[in-house]
Parts: structure tokens; C-alpha cells; sequence
């Protein structure tokens, strides 16, 4: 049979994480293989275009364009040209009536530079400087690669969890597990300014109040099992429609690691987080599900630990393999059954009908209770420890 | 293609998808050209594989391995084929991986050149990200900020009949130059602009587009105000579609060595099957490709042919956006069980979060289905605002002249005088009855009069598309021997009461194949299957009651030729549109009498 394979979401205590960052626009790359960083550095440089005005001159002139040949004759007017540089408040062009008693100036709204003069529109395109950008590294690392003037790809041991969900983009700060179990709801009366900076690990869900506590404290990012879907919406004010995620400027990255209700972390998750508690986690809350699947991320430096002191490790970057066998842990993401951890019992190779009548491919699992249900392939993940 | 059509005995169709590539294997028998098997497997287009091959090769093997014919060699596709079991003789694809094809078009008014501009952006089979115009209410710098935020894959620039206006489409272009959006793909290229407006323009669009952008030029979309010639720049979409953007997509280039024949984007391989059957048979159809992320909606009315692609309106990555353009009422409307707001959001939900998963219990189906009308409703709404008469043209007379009666803004689609209803896209192809397609077709087109509805088999109506421009006979006969599954007719008077109290809608005599007559009175809010196999017909005689059409005016008989299906007659007399109860107990009363009536769901026997 042509290749199977379920990924799921990762869970890894050591991993190889490999992050490429690039430039938006080609630009300056300011670091070289081998050199060590840490999250905060900066990687590479350009200059982005600034924002362009538009400025329909022959309106303000009183002038009106030929439609028909297309020319305006606005030019005479101008006091700049095509790529001269412009100061906010400058005048740059003046029309004068009535043998100059009339004189009708118009002013650079902006400080930049003349990008067009339109004849047939009569409008001019005013740009504002260019802006510097930057990009910084995001985690500690050694560079692996340098791309040519688009950016470098940082390697770094690490412990690295995806979520399922989130919303916010990348930040850091150190883990603070909140919950005593899974199960535990973070609540708005736990989140004190001491978190402030902090990455708290919560359980099964995180209350609409303890999110906008947070906020207030400045806690820097929250990861939890659950999240009903009326929190997200009254948190970011509207509904989620598509799930690209991750531009949101909440002032905290929030991560789900299970899905949407109430949902308990699963113990592998809770208990790998536990153990990295007052550690530095670098965090995302960036989620696409198409076209290029991004998930949330949490990615723990281990600087406790040598690549060559541990022979082959998982790369973020590998191609999964592995097909889905008997034995291989999962995760059965759809109802009946949502959340269940268990593990593969049998894969039977006849399509079943289930509930709905649909016939289907089929696996038997094996719960962490001990009961076995059969459910649908398409709705278990594999778990990659 | 250089080749004799009828030295052509092996064909192979694949189409990648957003989340699944398909294999689709064909072979002349006899003196048909028949469906053979198929093949699936995950779309490879994004890390880790990042090469559209190894799905596309994976869905191959599945073909090789359920025929024992041999088709991947090393060098990728065998081609011709050797013998009866190595190789084949057509390579056709289309491909909507990686989001598909994303345009932005521009006009000078909204209602005229940049509706012009999207209907072929959209004939073209592409996703319409935005449509900017003079006109259409926004400042300079709000349009240039949409602009950069978009990234679209390519720019339709229209505007102006020839001869005409300069100045405004010089406006727009300086909003493209000062916004300076960025290719989707890749950092290092430059945009494709294609422009299609006024000729006269076109010295003025070169000098304020021509250096930043891949600028190219064709006919004009709109060359008089009365006349709409799309063509040109549909081809000349297709032709920049192969070479700025399938080019730059990860492992498109070794896939496009594996075939001389264009990669088509999969909306417009589908189109083109429906397009295909309505002019060919020379009725008035529509065809709907209800997918994960988008609903294809295509109509072939009078003879005119429109494509719309609603982006965002699908049944798995957007299923939320769904949720959120209807309303969550609309959707619990559909439902017959009971179950709290807050369930459905976070089923729907969890099915965005993980879109491959697929109803494994009653109720989810249930909430799913309920999606599927809202996304068929809106799809068509949005359908119907573009298959309209072109707006600036003097109607003769009354708006009757061409127009079928309708206000010139009104959609000229008249559901009474459609002939066919098509439908295909993962949830309808694989519903596990097919009256469940059947009554989700009619509920979320609202189908009225009397209309044939099927549907696509496995899901084979892009690769027929595609195959159609290089073999039509054998994509013709594949399409109705093995992928159109009739599912029957639906008889629907149009009308309403103001309330329901069993009231006669319709008496309807149907002469049945095997000479029974059969007599029954339409009673208002109900419905019934009457069972006409697919491959037989009926004559139906039916007289509507005052108030009620079947498509000759109301309380006017009609008399016609009927088709059975998989699925048989239906008689709906729910009235249109379609009114619910509005007690809730009610309406999922009635919801459970229609269910039980086609026998559509288990537990509604």
C-alpha cells in the first residue's frame, strides 16, 4: 500500500529544533554559520518601503484631468520632481490665478520622497522613508545555515511541544505551572503580578477572567488543554472564522494544547511542562491550519544538554516514516470518545460501518482504562514522543 | 496533442487538492472509455515534503497497486504506455494545493468593469481576494493598505471601454504601485499584473506598473459597455497562473515535466465538466463543488456559463467562517436534536482546528449537514449577485426585455426553468445515503419546479475537466457513464402559505414506467419519496393550487417528462421558500417527519 501516515502533534523532551527566519524583502544578514545566539539577537536587517500617500494634485489645484488624452496639465504647477526628497509641511507645488494675487499652494503632507507624477490622474505618490526591520532570532541557538541576503536557520536542543490552537504571536519568559493536575481550571483568582512575565501552565481550561487578569499583570503567555470557544470570542472580541492566527496583539500568546471545551492536558504534555517548571520557553501562539500548516509551539531550551554527548535526535525538519502499527501511541481527536489517549490494538485492513453508516477505514485502540473502542483512522493522531 | 484521440487507450488524472491528491485511472474498453480505479493520498505541498510529487506519486501507487498496471518509472509518469500494463497515453492535473489560485481584480466602477473583471478572475477558476474600484467607498489609503496586506497571487487590472477613461485606471494603478504587494510565493519575483481594460490605457499602465511588476496585457474584459468578452484574460490568467505562480510552487516544476498538458486550477477543471454537459445537452444547469476550504458554484443558464468560487465557505478549514456568515441559528435550524449553542461552536470548532477528521457519530453528521445548506445557500447567494445582466446597458422597454421580467440588478438564474442540479466535493460524494445529498442540495439551493439532481461518484469531475481539453470524448463519456450518479427529480411548487394547516399545495398524476397511475395530493409542509429508478422516466401531470408554480405561473398545470435516480422522486411541498416552525420542538418535529420521508438518516426510519 502507497504510504500511510497520521501526523500528529509533537512532544518531544529532546529535539533538534530548527527555525529558519527570514526577511520580508531581501536585506542584510548580520550573523555566519557556527555563531552562537541568544532569542533576543538580531539576525538580519533591511530597509522596507515606506507607506505611500496618494495625493490627487490636480484636484487641490482646481485643475480638472483630460479624460479623454489623458493629460493634466498640472506639471507647470510643480515645485518637485519624480524622486526628489520631500519635508512634511514643504511646499511642492503652487498655482497662481489672477496674475499672482491668487496663489494656491499645495504642501508635502509627509516627509519622504516624490515617488510619481501622474499625468493622466493627476495624482502624485508620496512615500514616506523606508523602515528598518529586523529579525531576531526568536530562540537561542547556533547558526546552522545563512541564506544570502534573506535570512539564517538556528539550531538548538530543546524540549518542544505544539499545540493545537492558539492565538498571539512569538514571546518568552519562564514557565510557571500553575495547576496541581490536567484537570484543573486556571482561574482569574490564581493570577497574581508576580506572573508578570511569565509563561503560566494551566490544565484543562483558562476562564474569559484569568485571560484578561493576565493581560492586566503582564503575564507573557498561557498554555492550557482547553478553551471554550465563547472565551476566544469574547477575549479577542470577535469570532474566529479561518483558523490563521497568530497576528492578534492581545498582549499574551495563548496556547490549547487539546481543542476546543473544557479538555484536560494530556498527562505527557502537563507532565513534560512540569518538569521544565522556572525554565525559559520560547512560545508561539501562530496557528495555520492551510496552505503551510503552522502550529503553536513551546520550545525549551535544554542547555543541560549536548548534541554530542546524545547520538541521533528528532529534527523538527524530518519526514515522517512511520505508518500507523499496533502498539504506537494516540491521541482520538473526534467524538465518541474525544481526548482519549490509548494505544494502537489493531489496524483491521476491511473498511467498517460506523454510526453515521459510513463505511470506513478503522482502527481498534486501546484506552488508558483499558477499554477497547474502534474508531475511524481519520480520527486518531499520533502521538510523537 | 500531437497524438491520434483514437490511439489513446490509458489516461491518468490527478488532482491536487488543499488536503488530498487524487489518483484517477481510465482506459478505453472495448469502444468506451471507461473508470477504472482510484487512488488517494495527503497533498505534499508543505513542510516537511514540500514537493507536490511524493503525494501525487503516493495517490499513483495506489492506482498500480489495485490494477497491477505499472505507470511510475524513474523519471516519473511512463509515458506512452507499452503494452496493456506499463505506462499511459494522457497525463492531465489540476491542482487547488496551497490555497489555489488568489487574485484581486480592479475596475473603475464596481458595478460594471470590476464585476466584469471578477467574473473572469472567477471563470478562470482563481479565489477572489478583494475587487477594488473608484467607486466602491474606500479611501486611497485604505485601498493601498488592503492591497499590500493581500499577497495575492496575481492582479487583473480592468477598467474602461476602449477608447474611454484613462485618468481612473491610471488612479488604480498608482494604488497598485504605491501599495507594492508582494508575491505569495516567493520573495524574489515580481507580481504578475495582467491588465485588461481600456487599450488606449495601456502606454499610461505600462509606465506606472511596468518596472515593479510581471506585467503582461490582453484584450480588454469590457471593450463596450453592452458587451463582456472574458476569454482573453481568462486564457491569459491560465497562461500567468502556469508560469508565475504554479512555477514557484514547491515541487510544481518536476510535476509540470510529468505532462505537456497546462495544470488547470481544479475550480476551473469542474466548471468546465458542467459546462460541458449543460451546452451539450443544451439545458440550464448548476453545478456545486463543495470542498474544505471554498463552494464552487457554476451555472449554465440560457446558454451563459458563470463560475463563482466563494472563498472561505467550505466544509472543513472554513467551516467556521460558515458559522460565522450565517449565524449559529441558521445552522442549529437544521438540526432535529436537541443540544446547547456552545456544543455546536466547539464541535464545529475542533473540526477547523483538525479538518481531516470526519463524523464518526449521528449527531455530528447532523451538525455537519446542517453546515453543508448554509454553505450551499450562501454559495449560491453569492452566485446569483454575479449571474446577472451586465449593469450600464439600456434595456429595451420594461426590465422585461432579456431579463426574464426581473429588475436588470436581479440574478437572471430562475430556479423554476433549471433542468439539472450537480453536485460534488467530498461530503456530498461520500454521504453515506444519497437521499442525505439530495435533500442538502434541495434545502440549500431551494430548489423549485420540478429538477434532475446528481451527483459526482468519487469525486472525478476536475480530472474530467482538465481531460476535456485534450480528449472531449473520452472525458464525455467517462462523465455519464461513471461519474454522474442521477439521483433523481425533486418536484417543488413555489409558493407559501401563511400558515400550516395541511392545506393542498399541488395534485400531481404521475404515469409510471410499469403503467400504474399514481395520484397524490401535495399537502403544505410535507414531503415524500415515491420510488423511479435511476435509468427510468415518468410523465408527471401536476396542478398547482393558486398562489403555486411549477414553472408555467401560478395555479398553472404543467405536464412533463420526469427522471428517476439512486434516490427516486421527490415530492416537496414545503412551499418556497422553505418557512420552519418556529416553536422548536416543532421544527425539529418536522425536520424528523421530512428525514423519515426519504428515509435519509438511520434513526429516522
Amino acid at each position: 500500500m502507497a504510504m500511510a501516515y497520521t501526523p500528529g502533534l509533537k512532544r518531544k523532551d529532546i529535539f533538534l529544533v530548527r527555525k529558519t527566519r527570514r526577511l520580508p524583502i531581501p536585506g542584510e544578514v548580520i550573523v555566519k554559520k557556527g555563531d552562537k545566539v541568544t532569542h533576543t539577537d538580531t539576525l538580519a536587517t533591511t530597509n522596507v518601503p515606506g507607506n505611500a500617500q496618494l495625493m490627487n494634485c490636480a484636484d487641490l489645484l482646481g485643475l480638472l484631468p483630460d479624460d479623454r488624452t489623458g493629460s493634466c496639465d498640472f506639471k507647470q504647477y510643480m515645485l518637485k520632481k519624480e524622486g526628489d526628497k520631500i519635508e512634511k509641511g514643504e511646499m511642492i507645488a503652487l498655482k497662481k490665478e489672477f496674475f499672482g494675487l491668487i496663489k494656491r499652494p499645495l504642501m508635502s503632507p509627509l516627509t519622504g520622497s516624490i515617488e510619481l507624477i501622474s499625468d493622466s490622474s493627476g495624482q502624485l505618490i508620496l512615500r514616506e522613508p523606508p523602515v528598518k526591520v529586523n529579525i531576531n532570532s526568536y530562540i537561542p541557538g547556533t547558526i546552522a545555515e545563512v541564506i544570502p541576503n534573506e535570512g539564517a536557520t538556528i539550531e538548538c536542543i530543546a524540549a518542544f511541544i505544539q499545540g493545537i490552537f492558539g492565538i498571539g504571536g512569538e514571546t518568552f519568559g519562564e514557565i510557571k505551572v500553575m495547576a496541581k493536575s490536567p484537570e484543573e481550571v486556571l482561574s482569574a483568582e490564581q493570577i497574581t503580578a508576580e506572573y508578570a512575565g511569565k509563561i503560566l501552565i494551566g490544565g484543562s481550561m483558562v476562564t474569559i477572567e484569568a485571560l484578561q487578569k493576565a493581560v492586566e499583570v503582564g503575564v507573557k503567555g498561557i498554555v492550557v488543554g482547553g478553551i471554550e470557544e465563547d472565551t476566544i470570542n469574547k477575549f479577542l472580541g470577535y469570532r474566529i472564522g479561518v483558523a490563521i492566527t497568530g497576528e492578534e496583539e492581545k498582549g499574551i500568546t495563548l496556547i490549547v494544547t487539546e481543542g476546543f471545551s473544557k479538555m484536560n492536558m494530556s498527562d505527557g504534555t502537563f507532565n513534560l511542562l512540569a518538569k521544565f517548571n522556572g525554565k525559559l520557553a520560547c512560545i508561539s501562539g501562530a496557528t495555520q491550519i492551510r496552505a503551510g500548516v503552522i502550529r503553536p509551539e513551546i520550545i525549551i531550551p535544554r542547555d543541560d544538554i549536548d548534541e554530542k554527548t546524545i547520538g541521533k535526535i528528532g529534527r523538527e525538519d524530518e519526514i515522517p516514516t512511520e505508518g500507523m502499527r499496533p502498539g504506537l501511541p494516540i491521541r482520538i481527536i473526534r467524538e465518541p470518545y474525544f481526548g482519549a489517549i490509548g494505544r494502537v490494538s489493531s489496524l483491521p485492513v476491511e473498511l467498517q460501518i460506523v454510526e453515521t453508516e459510513s463505511e470506513v477505514r478503522v482502527l481498534e485502540a486501546e484506552l488508558a482504562n483499558g477499554k477497547k473502542v474502534i474508531v475511524a483512522r481519520a480520527n486518531v493522531e499520533l502521538i510523537e514522543e | 496533442m500531437s497524438r491520434n484521440p483514437k490511439d489513446i487507450k490509458i489516461i491518468l488524472a490527478t488532482d491536487c487538492g488543499s488536503t488530498t491528491s487524487k489518483a484517477r485511472f481510465f482506459k478505453k474498453i472495448g469502444d468506451e472509455y471507461r473508470f477504472v480505479a482510484a487512488g488517494e493520498a495527503p497533498t505534499t505541498v508543505e513542510a516537511p515534503y514540500e514537493d507536490v510529487t511524493f503525494g501525487v506519486s503516493n495517490a499513483i501507487r495506489e492506482v498500480e497497486e489495485l490494477t497491477g498496471h505499472k505507470i511510475l518509472g524513474p523519471n516519473g509518469i511512463i509515458s506512452p504506455s507499452k503494452g496493456d500494463n506499463e505506462g499511459v497515453d494522457i497525463y492531465v492535473t489540476t491542482s487547488s494545493a496551497g490555497g489555489g489560485l488568489q487574485m484581486m481584480v480592479t475596475g473603475v466602477i464596481k458595478s460594471m468593469t470590476a464585476e466584469s473583471a471578477e467574473r473572469a478572475a472567477l471563470g478562470a477558476g482563481a479565489i477572489v481576494e478583494d475587487v477594488i474600484a473608484i467607486d466602491d467607498g474606500r479611501k486611497s489609503y485604505e485601498e493601498i493598505e488592503r492591497i499590500r496586506f493581500l499577497r495575492p497571487d496575481m492582479i487583473l487590472v480592468a477598467g474602461g471601454t476602449d477608447g474611454g477613461t484613462i485618468s481612473h485606471i491610471a488612479q488604480i494603478a498608482e494604488y497598485i504601485r504605491a501599495a507594492d504587494p508582494r508575491p505569495r510565493l516567493g520573495t524574489e519575483f515580481k507580481l504578475p499584473v495582467l491588465f485588461a481594460g481600456n487599450i488606449t490605457a495601456r502606454p499610461e499602465v505600462q509606465k506606472i506598473l511596468g518596472e515593479k511588476f510581471a506585467l503582461s496585457m490582453t484584450d480588454n474584459i469590457r471593450p463596450t459597455i453592452d458587451t463582456e468578452n472574458p476569454e482573453p484574460a481568462r486564457n491569459a490568467v491560465h497562461e500567468l497562473f502556469m508560469v508565475h505562480v504554479m512555477s514557484h510552487a514547491p515541487g510544481y516544476d518536476k510535476l509540470m515535466k510529468w505532462t505537456p498538458i497546462p495544470i488547470m486550477p481544479t475550480p476551473a477543471g469542474e466548471g468546465k465538466m458542467i459546462r460541458t454537459n449543460g451546452e451539450g445537452l443544451n439545458i440550464n444547469v448548476i453545478g456545486v463543488g463543495l470542498g474544505g476550504a471554498t463552494t464552487n458554484v457554476y451555472s449554465v443558464f440560457d446558454g451563459k456559463f458563470v463560475r463563482t468560487v466563494s472563498a472561505n465557505l467550505g466544509m472543513s478549514y472554513s467551516i467556521c467562517n460558515v458559522l460565522k456568515e450565517t449565524g449559529i441559528k441558521n445552522i442549529t435550524r437544521w438540526l432535529p436534536f436537541e443540544i446547547s449553542e456552545m456544543e455546536i461552536l466547539n464541535s464545529l470548532y475542533n473540526k477547523m482546528i483538525r479538518p481531516t477528521t470526519i463524523p464518526q457519530t449521528l449527531n455530528e453528521l447532523l451538525i455537519e449537514h446542517a453546515v453543508a445548506r448554509e454553505a450551499l445557500r450562501m454559495g449560491f447567494q453569492h452566485h446569483k449577485s454575479l449571474a446577472r445582466p451586465l449593469l450600464g446597458v439600456a434595456h429595451v422597454g420594461t426590465m422585461g426585455v432579456g431579463t426574464g421580467g426581473k429588475s436588470w440588478s436581479e440574478s437572471y438564474i430562475d430556479m423554476l426553468k433549471m433542468d439539472r442540479l450537480g453536485a460534488t466535493g467530498g461530503l456530498l460524494s461520500h454521504g453515506p445515503r444519497r437521499a442525505q445529498t439530495m435533500l442538502i442540495l434541495i434545502d440549500g439551493f431551494g430548489v423549485e419546479g420540478s429538477t434532475m439532481l446528481f451527483q459526482d461518484s468519487i469525486f472525478m469531475m476536475p480530472h474530467l475537466g482538465v481531460l476535456s481539453t485534450v480528449h472531449p470524448e473520452a472525458a464525455i463519456q467517462i462523465f455519464d457513464k461513471d461519474c454522474v450518479v442521477r439521483l433523481g427529480t425533486c418536484i417543488a411548487p413555489k409558493g407559501t402559505f401563511e400558515k400550516d394547516e395541511g392545506q393542498n399545495v399541488a395534485t400531481i398524476t404521475l404515469s409510471m414506467p410499469n403503467g400504474e397511475t399514481i395520484t397524490e395530493d401535495m399537502k403544505y409542509g410535507t414531503m415524500k419519496k415515491i420510488p423511479l429508478k435511476d435509468g427510468e422516466s415518468a410523465q408527471m401531470d401536476i396542478k398547482p393550487e393558486r398562489g403555486f408554480d411549477m414553472g408555467q405561473g401560478p395555479g398553472h398545470r404543467v405536464s412533463k417528462k420526469i427522471e428517476g435516480g439512486v434516490v427516486g422522486l421527490i415530492l416537496d411541498a414545503r412551499g418556497r421558500p422553505i418557512v420552519m416552525p418556529e416553536d422548536d420542538s416543532e421544527r425539529r418535529k418536522k425536520l424528523g417527519e421530512w428525514f423519515i420521508a426519504l428515509q435519509a438518516y438511520p434513526g429516522f426510519p
